[in-house]
C-alpha cells in the first residue's frame, strides 16, 4: 500500500465523518495536480448578457447556462424586480403560510395558472424543493412511485423523503414502465414520475405514449417540465403540450431558474384538492418564501414567455444548428438529432473531458462538464445549452471554438 | 417453485453481470464482492423480476445484500 494509508486509518480511529470522502477528494486532487483550471470554481466577475460574461478573467460566450429564453436581462423583467424592491423590500422573513406571502406571490401563481391554463398553482422557494415536496407528500406510505432511472436527483431525494415503495424503470423504455405498472399489487395508488427534457443528454420522453399507458394502469402522474417550459410546446407549456397529453397530466413540475430567468420552483394542476398542499408539503411550509422582487421578476418573464414564439422558432435554429455543426466536426452527440436546447457532446474519458473544457474556455466559451454520479451510464459530457439570445453568428464562432478545442486535445 | 430452483435460475440469471467470475455462494455480497454499481443493480433486477413476475422496489433491495438473501426474498415474494 502507498503512504497514504495509515493517515486514513488514524482518520478512521479518531472517528472522522469525512474519511467516506476520501477517494472523491483524491480524485479531484489528481485532476487538478495536472494545472487543469478547476471546472467546479468558475466565477463570472461580470455578467454582460445573458449569453456573455467576464469568466476567470476572459470574455466568455455563455453555453452551459440554463437561460434557455434569455430572459434574465430583460427590461420589463428587471424593471418589476426593482419596483417590488423599492415597494416591498429586501425579503418576506416568513413562511409561504404566516406572513410570507405578498401580493406578488399570488400574481405569480395567477401567471402560472394563465401560462398553463390551470386551476391551480403553489410557488416553492426552488424547483428542488417542488420535486422534494410534492413528491414525498402525495406518495405516503403503501403507495408506489414508478420513475425513470435518469430522473433528476430532486426526484430521487423527494423519493427517498417519502415513504412509498420505489420501482425505478430503464431510461425512456415505454416496455419496462409499463411491466412495472402491470405487476403491482391491486388496489394499491400509483404516482408515476416523468420528465420532459433529460438534462444531461437532452433528449425528449416519449411521454404521449407513457402517459397513456400511465393513465391506462390508474396511476396519477406527474411531469417535471424543467427543461422545456417557455421553449417546447405551441404556448411554450413543455413537452406534455407538445405531444398532446397536457390535459391527461395530473401534476406539472417546474422551476423559474432555467426560462424564467430568476429562482424558484412550482406545481400546477387541475386537481381540486389540490390547495391542501399549501398545509401538508413540509417543503413548502418549512421554509421562507421567495423574495418580492423574485416573484415580481418571475411573474413578468413567465407572461412574456406565453408570446415568445419568435425567440422559440430562433432558438430551434440555434440547437439545430449546433447540433448539425458538431456531428460535421466528427464529435459524437447524446442524441441522434437535436430534441432540446441542450446538446450534450460525449468525452471519452473525464481526463479528456476536463482538458477539452479547459481548452474551450481559454478560447473563450463557456459549457458544463458533466461527470458521474450526475451523469448516466458513467459518462463524462460537455453540456451545451443554447439560448435565444445567442445570434446566429455566435452559433458559428461556437463551432469554431470546437473545431479548434477538440483538434488541440485530440477529440476530433 | 422450491428454493432450488429459484436458486437455479437466479444463478443463470446472474452469469452475464457476474464479469470477473466471481464464486456465488449465499454469502456473496452484490455490492462489495461483485462490485454491482447501481445501472448493474437496476438491470439485474429488471431480468429477475421479469423472469418471476414479481416487482422488487428500491425498499425491497434495501434489505437484499447478499445472494441468499435475495433467493429467500424471492421464494417469499412467490409465495405472495
Amino acid at each position: 500500500m502507498n503512504e497514504t494509508t495509515p493517515v486514513k486509518a488514524a482518520d478512521d480511529a479518531t472517528g472522522d465523518l469525512f474519511s467516506k470522502f476520501d477517494e472523491l477528494i483524491q480524485t479531484r486532487e489528481t485532476l487538478l495536480s495536472s494545472g487543469i483550471e478547476d471546472p467546479y470554481n468558475l466565477v463570472m466577475e461580470k455578467v454582460l448578457s445573458p449569453t456573455r460574461a467576464i469568466c476567470n478573467g476572459r470574455d466568455t460566450i455563455l453555453l452551459g447556462t440554463y437561460n434557455y429564453m434569455g430572459m434574465t436581462f430583460d427590461d420589463d423583467v428587471v424593471s418589476a424586480g426593482k419596483q417590488a424592491l423599492d415597494e416591498f423590500g429586501s425579503g418576506t422573513t416568513g413562511s409561504r403560510v404566516l406572513n410570507g406571502t405578498y401580493q406578488g406571490h399570488k400574481e405569480c401563481e395567477d401567471a402560472l395558472k394563465e401560462f398553463y391554463d390551470m386551476d391551480h398553482a403553489m410557488v416553492f422557494s426552488t424547483g428542488y424543493q417542488a420535486n422534494l415536496g410534492i413528491i414525498s407528500t402525495i406518495a405516503g406510505k403503501g403507495d408506489y412511485v414508478v420513475l425513470d432511472i435518469d430522473s433528476h436527483a430532486s426526484i430521487w431525494d423527494g423519493c427517498a423523503m417519502g415513504n412509498a415503495e420505489i420501482v425505478p424503470f430503464k431510461h425512456n423504455d415505454i416496455e419496462a414502465m409499463e411491466k412495472r405498472l402491470k405487476r403491482i399489487p391491486e388496489g394499491a395508488k400509483v404516482l408515476v414520475v416523468l420528465e420532459g427534457v433529460y438534462s444531461m443528454l437532452g433528449d425528449v420522453a416519449p411521454l404521449k405514449e407513457m402517459v397513456r399507458i400511465a393513465k391506462s394502469h390508474g396511476a396519477m402522474v406527474l411531469v417535471d417540465e424543467a427543461h422545456s417550459m417557455g421553449f417546447i410546446g405551441e404556448n411554450g407549456r413543455g413537452v406534455c403540450e407538445e405531444q398532446g397529453i397536457i390535459d391527461d397530466c395530473d401534476f406539472i413540475i417546474g422551476t423559474f431558474s432555467k426560462s424564467v430567468g430568476t429562482v424558484g420552483g412550482f406545481c400546477v394542476s387541475n386537481h381540486p384538492k389540490f390547495d391542501i398542499m399549501r398545509l401538508v408539503c413540509r417543503p413548502y411550509v418549512f421554509t421562507a418564501s421567495l423574495p418580492p422582487s423574485v416573484v415580481a421578476t418571475a411573474a413578468t418573464s413567465i407572461r412574456k414567455l406565453q408570446h415568445g414564439s419568435n425567440k422559440r422558432a430562433h432558438l430551434w435554429e440555434n440547437s439545430k444548428r449546433l447540433h448539425g455543426g458538431l456531428i460535421d466536426l466528427g464529435f459524437e452527440l447524446g442524441t441522434s438529432e437535436p430534441q432540446s436546447a441542450i446538446v450534450a457532446v460525449i468525452m471519452p474519458d473525464l481526463t479528456q473531458g476536463a482538458m477539452m473544457w479547459e481548452a474551450l474556455l481559454k478560447e473563450g466559451l463557456y459549457v458544463n462538464l458533466a461527470r458521474p454520479p450526475a451523469t448516466p451510464a458513467n459518462m463524462t459530457l460537455l453540456r451545451c445549452s443554447l439560448c435565444a439570445e445567442h445570434s446566429s453568428e455566435e452559433v458559428e464562432t461556437v463551432l469554431g471554438m470546437f473545431e479548434r478545442a477538440g483538434k488541440t486535445v485530440g477529440i476530433i | 417453485m422450491d428454493r432450488s430452483a429459484i436458486d437455479q435460475s437466479i444463478r443463470a440469471l446472474i452469469e452475464p453481470f457476474n464479469k470477473k467470475g466471481v464464486e456465488i455462494v449465499d454469502a456473496t455480497t452484490f455490492a462489495n464482492d461483485l462490485e454491482f454499481d447501481s445501472l448493474t443493480v437496476m438491470d439485474f433486477v429488471a431480468a429477475i423480476e421479469d423472469e418471476f413476475d414479481i416487482i422488487i422496489s428500491m425498499n425491497q433491495q434495501a434489505e437484499i445484500e447478499n445472494y441468499g438473501q435475495l433467493v429467500d426474498a424471492v421464494l417469499k415474494m412467490q409465495g405472495e
